[in-house]
């Protein structure tokens, strides 16, 4: 992509994070709370997907493991408060850190299978942090950490009477993600990430440590997603395994960039905007039938979306561009969309 | 001493032993082609050096350091890189993104690398699929696509896998000119290759395997005219032509 290009992709992305910046001004938005929910849970979601983005979707190595990085996050600013009385800011420190490392120590191994392996050996470690947390009482074992109430504001991240203070930290993580992976996109590390994807003996014989380049982006991946999972809890004001340690949380990392479009830098965006706004309201709805109503018409959706168009919601953007005339700059309209 | 040299390099799969003691130099600034039949072990020896198979027995060096058993990716940042016989393009990645692929090895910094994959690219007549994704190309462009981007890497040594196979008249007569070129950068070259009239002008000397053994190593005009060679590879046809042509200074 050339240079101008590049600089209208980077505008696009400041001019929507600006636009969503000023949206707690409209009253409409504020006043209905529910709203504001569905907005900040689409950043949240948003950011959790384009943190798994880096490596399953940049680095094409599809891992079912996020949901052990994003619990661990949740628990590292749960157990600063909870526990030890403290802001949860060292907390989420901590929980980036140890991410990266149990993501490396897990992936080292993992990495030495391919393909479906990869992804069968990571569903596994989410069964086993899950049970271990399950039992393990110095974490709070299966009932969880309840938040205390504390003086509401930015040093202790929480907020009781309006979820305002919320959206603008969702909407600084969903900008700084987006942002750390705008950066790679461009930069050496993420052409060689997409190299390793497209063939790992082709780039290693260009002088690419393919080993190094998913350890580090993995890594990177598990310490986002910790971030994701410290705002979380947050924001639940209780976290317990099953809430975060679950197939169930890690799914939702895969399926809402698939939906989007793994590989691309709006995918996770897009997917998100999709899933939230059913998961969220078909529970108000039809909370009543026992849930699970959003994740049938998601799978359903999911299914299409694989049989159809297995680049996801960007996939038909583009597809749609080019259908609609405008040769070569209905190429680049698909591009500011976030096609890489 | 020479740029490589491999020495007594055994490569097993089980029972098979697709490279058996093998052992030649390729001294700087050569051309030195590999040749021999289908299943002769050209492609499993390229393997062994750039690090992609171990070897079961035997030493490399490169450089006057020994890379036997050194991850490819090492290897190639020596500087002994190779391209692939099976054309592997990078796919969802543009042509300037596989060749600047192949620049960013030599550092992050962004100008440089863009500027070496931009030479690369036209060096190897590639300015038109600059922005085309490199899944679609015609064999041809995905040949040169391969040269492009391991010349992106500024390598001491060359490896190329037949880049020449399955080209037209026209093309492999460009992809001539451009090995000489190559060479005239300072560019040391080992190349597999099966159409002789293509390696046989342009070596400085040749390397035959039949079977995974060296059967024979020497200049080209005595290479054609090795009883062994003529028999396990080339055809007497092939020796006459070459006969005939020497006459006309075919080396110039």
């Amino acid at each position: 992509m050339n240079q101008t290009a590049q600089t209208r992709k980077n505008l696009f992305w400041l001019a929507l994070v600006g636009l969503l910046a000023l949206l707690p001004a409209v009253p409409a938005v504020t006043a209905n709370s529910f709203l504001m929910h569905v907005l900040i849970l689409i950043l949240l979601y948003a950011g959790m997907a384009q943190a798994w983005n880096i490596i399953g979707g940049y680095g094409g190595q599809t891992s079912f493991g996020h949901a052990v990085f994003f619990g661990i996050g949740a628990y590292g600013a749960g157990m600063a408060v909870v526990t030890y009385g403290l802001s949860p800011w060292p907390g989420v420190i901590i929980g980036m850190l140890a991410a990266a490392v149990v993501a490396v120590l897990i992936s080292y191994p993992c990495f030495k299978l391919s393909g479906h392996y990869f992804a069968i050996a990571t569903f596994a470690i989410v069964e086993i942090f899950n049970r271990v947390f399950l039992v393990w009482y110095w974490v709070g074992g299966a009932l969880g950490l309840d938040y205390p109430i504390v003086e509401e504001g930015l040093k202790n991240l929480m907020w009781y009477d309006t979820k305002t203070g919320y959206y603008y930290c969702a909407l600084f993580l969903f900008a700084l993600i987006f942002g750390i992976v705008r950066l790679i996109e461009s930069h050496r590390f993420g052409y060689y990430l997409r190299a390793v994807r497209a063939g790992q003996e082709t780039a290693e014989s260009l002088g690419v440590n393919s080993t190094a380049v998913k350890l580090g982006a993995m890594a990177l991946s598990a310490a986002l997603a910790a971030l994701c999972g410290a705002f979380f809890v947050q924001y639940n004001l209780r976290v317990d395994p099953g809430m975060v340690m679950s197939l169930d949380m890690s799914m939702k990392f895969v399926l809402v960039t698939i939906l989007g479009g793994a590989g691309t830098l709006a995918g996770p965006l897009l997917g998100a905007a999709v899933l939230v706004p059913l998961q969220e309201y078909t529970r108000a709805l039809w909370g009543g039938l026992g849930g699970g109503v959003d994740l049938i018409i998601f799978g359903f959706l999911i299914i299409v979306i694989v049989v159809k168009q297995p680049a996801g919601i960007t996939g038909i953007a583009r597809e749609m561009a080019r259908r609609f005339g405008r040769k070569p700059s209905a190429e680049k309209g698909g591009a500011s969309l976030g096609a890489a | 001493m020479a740029l490589l040299e491999i020495q007594g390099v055994t490569k097993k799969f089980g029972e098979l032993v697709a490279c058996d003691r093998v052992s030649f130099e390729v001294e700087k600034g050569q051309i030195v082609g590999l040749i021999g039949p289908n299943g002769a072990g050209k492609t499993t020896l390229f393997n062994c050096v750039s690090g992609l198979y171990p070897v079961t027995a035997g030493r490399i060096c490169f450089d006057g350091t020994e890379i036997t058993g050194l991850p490819s990716h090492r290897i190639a940042r020596m500087g002994a890189v190779r391209t692939f016989q099976v054309v592997r393009p990078l796919k969802d990645m543009t042509v300037f993104d596989n060749v600047l692929v192949g620049a960013f090895i030599h550092g992050a910094g962004g100008a440089g690398a863009r500027d070496t994959a931009d030479a690369c690219i036209r060096m190897c007549g590639l300015a038109d699929f600059a922005d085309k994704s490199s899944g679609d190309l015609p064999i041809g462009v995905k040949k040169r696509l391969e040269l492009a981007r391991a010349l992106a890497t500024k390598p001491k040594l060359l490896m190329l896998d037949e880049v020449m196979a399955g080209l037209t008249v026209t093309e492999v007569k460009t992809a001539l000119e451009l090995i000489r070129r190559i060479r005239q950068n300072g560019v040391t070259l080992l190349i597999v290759e099966h159409i002789m009239e293509a390696i046989m002008p342009i070596a400085d000397k040749v390397v035959v395997l039949d079977g995974g053994i060296k059967i024979a190593e020497g200049p080209p005009v005595q290479i054609s005219n090795d009883e062994r060679v003529i028999s396990a590879y080339l055809g007497a046809k092939f020796s006459r032509r070459m006969q005939a042509r020497k006459g006309e200074g075919a080396n110039g």
